[in-house]
């Protein structure tokens, strides 16, 4: 039985080892006719092919390599194994490796968690650039202490009881079913923190959400739709209204199938890029044309889906112009961009547009240049479709847009 | 199926044992046996087996991707061959890195993590650890697998339409997936997503009906709910859960799929695409979100729950101490199934729900910490003192101890609405379930591989790939998620084909290149395992009837696995699971099956506490035999 088992092993080794020398005697030959191939003047499809091969056979073998390598390891510490068993000594103590492992697992792992604090934690966004933002920064933050310290305590104690307690024959393991007393000081424990954060959680939710219509009246509205793969935005004119809008309405023209039976309507821009005042309350107003897409601004701390048919806002108050952000990042190009965050197609990850944050002059200075909405083909094709649009728009415009 | 039939009713099982349960009732063929096998164990086995070929599989479709955000511009020939019109000119497709992205995740949490998880070990230990010969339902259970291969094969088959697999992420938000015109993989691959997952729920369904009924109606003598072991107390509320959820996920399939074919607006409204105005209107996209997320939470605690409940066990076995607090981990698994029902709108927080809604989510989020926390440190207290035995399950258990609190303390700030603002879809959601329920559910599943292995073909598997194999997954798994969490905390959006287009993401470009080679490392040391599982069930060392010392049932059976599992009577069950180290015991094990009367050196008053006629015997006992013992 144990000759056969042996006997079986050892032809598992052999066999390997040819196959080893046969796929490297093959990889040689490959290699040695690779170069005129290369020299040849035209590369036709074969010869790319040959070169994707012979790069897949390569790692292939590296591969095979790797696995023999470690098979002749594993071989090797058999033999050392039954070599101290032979001369009546303990064999290789694998519970006492794998607790020591444990305990090297912890020491290196807590270093590398400090060391992606550091640096990969310095390269992530710098500090909120909007009024609401500066609250989130703060519930992180404490969030991320009270983590970390269960984080590095748990763990310690995971891997250092597996060290601490690893098994030998000489001990017992300590009969503990249960004691009320600490569990109960866990349940509770845990429960009193995370009451804390979900209070502190809530009124800090509820302040960034639940603006009061007061406040929501005074802010900048922007309006801005969603659809593959592009942001459209339009202004309010010099009424500060945004007219309504009716997917229905979509014309070449017409792209955001604005309502021009509602006067605010008229005097709506049409802008190519998100320009908004520092320091003023914006509120964004979204809705997508066809798909979810989602209205991320990182460095603000803003993000709410856009959904085709569910009109959604977001207000905030920017606090750090583009320019100042220059100099802070000290990169004269940084620009504050516009994520889609919502899977939304192909072009998902290419769905930008550029959002600047001004000083009140320079805003009023930029908005003076923007086009109106309504075009000189978009009046043209109105003349027509004024009569033809139907006649209960009106009624349907209340889903089209959450009027205030 | 006489089993079946008869198990339930004590008597009639002594009649069914004294006419004998040998090998002349079944004549088996290889296609009763392997194939269309009605036997429980050998459903698991199959069940296994489909999970590790569709693990492999969705592992290798997410080193594809990971190749693709690591090498953003450079052309790879043999992806070209490899995938065809997928992949032209050596790159990646977009719509196609959004179908593996979509199909990896699909694979990985419905038919590995839930079907390949639940569906072996429920299947395996029930029977097994309740003195069950079978499921209540054989026949039912048979076609839970097939209706599950089925789903399998449909959802790989949509690789070989012409426009290619779903690929609207695995949540499948409409508009995007109900609309063919708005994405390729929202055609033809999206029709076979939607017809696999419903088959996938079916399975699902007999299989959770199946559990219940036999966890409910078929435990041994002796066997009460308290004497059950956390495995299947796991396994039971995980069923529950499933049977209570999964038809919400079809309801909302079901109006999908009215709404991409038959014209209908349940999800729809004021759409315009590509130039053209779809007369569709009244329909919300969020009512999908809610239906789906009114599974999908829940869907992650079918994932875990069964990793933690095997985790327990292995746990126990191996420190050679009771799991701590049974009954806390036996609560706090019913608090999380309960509390998993009402905490899906923390998935929709920045959908433009009312705030006051967002709030009461994330109060009901938080809550489900507080389980999840008693069991963390019950898991720590049953290492603590412990005499731990570092089997392979074991260190697979550890590690998944590691990544829950990892995983788990990361909840903490997607939980937290205010914080959900600016984390929601990055990284930073990527890094969290990656190790919460991925890297753990899936070390919850080796663990029990490799613990299980012996009952599963009698053989063990090799300690030392074993090793290897927790090290470099272990290893790995960290290096390629925890980078992560920083990329999301600098606002790195998910499923992004590619980190080239913002100026502002650059940076990370680096790190994915690191994070796909620890990737591409874990994978390769997947072959270890696949190594070791094959060849273990050929060659491996032959295993003893109890080679762990363990107390359950399951190690009470005959090593050959025999159809009905116990040759005679089934044994009858007199204490809890987890006496290990019982003061006063020669063994440091005692199996349920050893009544108390046999162990009257190491009984303790609380072994009696029903009884207080007993407990009075067993302290007299003492008192009498054992002067110098102190009796609590």
């Amino acid at each position: 039985m144990k000759f056969q088992k042996s006997f079986f092993s050892k032809s598992l080794v052999f066999s390997s080892i040819n196959l080893f020398l046969l796929l490297l005697a093959n990889f040689s030959f490959a290699q040695g006719t690779a170069p005129t191939s290369v020299n040849a003047p035209t590369i036709d499809g074969s010869t790319a092919d040959n070169n994707m091969w012979l790069g897949i056979g390569y790692n292939v073998l590296l591969f095979l390599l790797l696995c023999f390598v470690i098979a002749v390891i594993g071989r090797i510490l058999k033999v050392y194994d039954l070599t101290l068993k032979m001369q009546n000594k303990k064999g290789m103590d694998w519970n006492t490796v794998m607790a020591v492992s444990f305990g090297v697992f912890l020491l290196l792992g807590l270093y590398g968690a400090y060391w992606e604090y550091t640096v990969h934690g310095s390269m992530i966004l710098p500090d909120a650039a909007s009024k609401h933002g500066v609250r989130i920064d703060e519930m992180f933050n404490i969030t991320l202490i009270i983590t970390t310290i269960v984080f590095v305590g748990t763990q310690i104690l995971l891997f250092g009881f597996a060290y601490i307690y690893r098994g030998s024959q000489l001990r017992k393991a300590y009969f503990l079913p249960h004691n009320n007393t600490i569990e109960k000081l866990w349940t509770i424990v845990p429960a009193i923190v995370l009451t804390i954060l979900v209070v502190f959680g809530s009124i800090t939710w509820k302040t960034i959400m639940d603006v009061p219509v007061a406040e929501q009246r005074s802010a900048l509205n922007v309006d801005v739709t969603a659809h593959q793969f592009a942001w459209e935005v339009r202004y309010p004119g010099k009424d500060k209204k945004l007219g309504l809008k009716n997917s229905k309405l979509y014309s070449i023209n017409n792209k955001l199938g604005v309502d021009f039976k509602d006067h605010n309507s008229y005097d709506d821009l049409s802008a190519d890029e998100i320009v908004v005042p520092v320091n003023k309350p914006v509120r964004i107003n979204l809705i997508a044309q066809d798909v979810i897409h989602s209205f991320y601004l990182p460095w603000f701390r803003v993000q709410i889906n856009a959904v085709p048919g569910l009109p959604t806002f977001f207000q905030f108050v920017p606090t750090v112009t583009t320019d100042d952000m220059r100099a802070k990042m000290d990169n004269p190009n940084f620009e504050y961009k516009l994520y889609c965050n919502k899977i939304c197609g192909g072009n998902h990850f290419n769905m930008q547009k550029v959002f600047r944050v001004v000083k009140e002059a320079e805003y009023q200075d930029w908005v003076s240049k923007q086009k109106p909405y309504l075009s000189d083909q978009l009046r043209k094709e109105l003349k027509m479709a004024v009569t033809a649009a139907p006649a209960d728009s009106v009624t349907k415009n209340k889903l089209a847009f959450n009027k205030l | 199926m006489a089993t079946a039939l008869t198990v339930n009713n004590p008597e009639l099982v002594h009649v069914h044992n004294d006419h004998g349960h040998g090998d002349h009732h079944h004549k088996e063929t290889f296609l009763t046996k392997y194939i269309f096998s009605q036997d429980h164990k050998m459903i698991a086995k199959q069940f296994l087996i489909t999970g590790i070929i569709m693990a492999v599989i969705a592992m290798i479709l997410s080193v594809l991707f990971r190749i693709q955000l690591a090498y953003p511009n450079t052309a790879f020939p043999f992806l070209q061959t490899l995938l065809g019109r997928f992949a032209p000119e050596g790159r990646l497709d977009p719509n196609f890195y959004l179908s593996l992205v979509t199909i990896h995740g699909t694979i990985m949490v419905f038919f590995v993590l839930t079907a390949g998880l639940s569906g072996t070990f429920s299947n395996l230990l029930i029977p097994l650890q309740l003195g069950a010969r079978d499921m209540a339902s054989p026949f039912l259970n048979m076609l839970s697998y097939w209706f599950f291969f089925t789903a399998c094969i449909i959802m790989l088959s949509s690789f070989f339409v012409q426009k290619g697999p779903a690929s609207g992420g695995w949540t499948i938000y409409p508009p995007l997936s109900a609309l063919p015109k708005a994405m390729p993989g929202s055609e033809m691959g999206m029709t076979l997503w939607l017809t696999s997952m419903v088959l996938f729920v079916a399975s699902q369904l007999m299989g959770g009906i199946n559990y219940i009924s036999t966890i409910l109606n078929m435990r041994t003598k002796g066997m009460d709910l308290w004497k059950m072991p956390l495995t299947i107390w796991a396994f039971f509320v995980t069923a529950i859960l499933g049977v209570l959820s999964f038809p919400v996920l079809v309801a909302g399939v079901v109006l999908l799929v009215f709404d991409r074919s038959m014209g209908t607006s349940f999800y729809l409204s004021d759409i315009v695409l590509n130039g053209s105005v779809l007369p569709n209107e009244g329909g919300s996209p969020i009512l999908f979100e809610h239906l789906f997320w009114f599974l999908g939470h829940p869907e992650v605690y079918i994932v875990i729950m069964p990793a933690m409940g095997l985790v327990s066990e292995v746990m126990a076995v191996n420190a050679r101490k009771p799991i701590f607090g049974y009954h806390a981990m036996v609560y706090s698994l019913i608090g999380i199934t309960i509390l998993s029902f009402i905490v899906w709108g923390h998935h929709m927080f920045v959908t433009g729900m009312n705030p006051f809604l967002g709030g009461v989510f994330m109060i009901t989020t938080l809550i489900i910490a507080v389980p999840s926390a008693v069991k963390t440190f019950n898991w720590l207290a049953t290492l603590w003192r412990g005499n731990i035995r570092f089997t392979p399950a074991m260190m697979f258990s550890i590690g998944f101890v590691s990544f829950f609190i990892s995983g788990g303390l990361t909840g903490i700030f997607l939980g937290n609405a205010a914080l959900d603002i600016n984390l929601h879809d990055t990284y930073f959601v990527v890094a969290h379930f990656h190790l919460v329920m991925g890297s753990a559910a899936i070390f919850g599943m080796l663990a029990g591989v490799y613990h299980w292995f012996p009952k599963m073909f009698g053989r063990l598997m090799d300690e030392k790939l074993g090793y290897l194999h927790f090290w470099l997954t272990f290893i790995g798994a960290y290096l390629v998620f925890f980078p992560m969490h920083f990329m999301g905390l600098d606002g790195v959006p998910r499923r992004y084909y590619a980190f080239t287009e913002f100026e502002s993401m650059k940076q990370w470009l680096s790190v994915n290149t690191f994070i796909t080679w620890a990737a591409i490392m874990s994978a390769l040391a997947q072959v270890a395992f696949l190594y070791n599982f094959v060849s273990s069930i050929f060659f491996g060392r032959k295993a003893s009837q109890n080679p762990w010392n363990a107390n359950t049932l399951e190690w009470t059976t005959p090593v050959e696995r025999i159809h009905g599992n116990w040759p005679g009577e089934i044994p009858t069950v007199y204490r809890w699971s987890y006496d290990y180290s019982k003061p006063g015991h020669d063994q440091d094990f005692i199996p349920q099956t050893v009544p108390f009367s046999q162990t009257l050196n190491s009984n303790l008053p609380h072994d009696f506490e029903d009884d207080p006629e007993v407990e009075k015997m067993q302290t007299e006992w003492l008192k009498k035999n054992s002067p110098s013992q102190e009796v609590k």
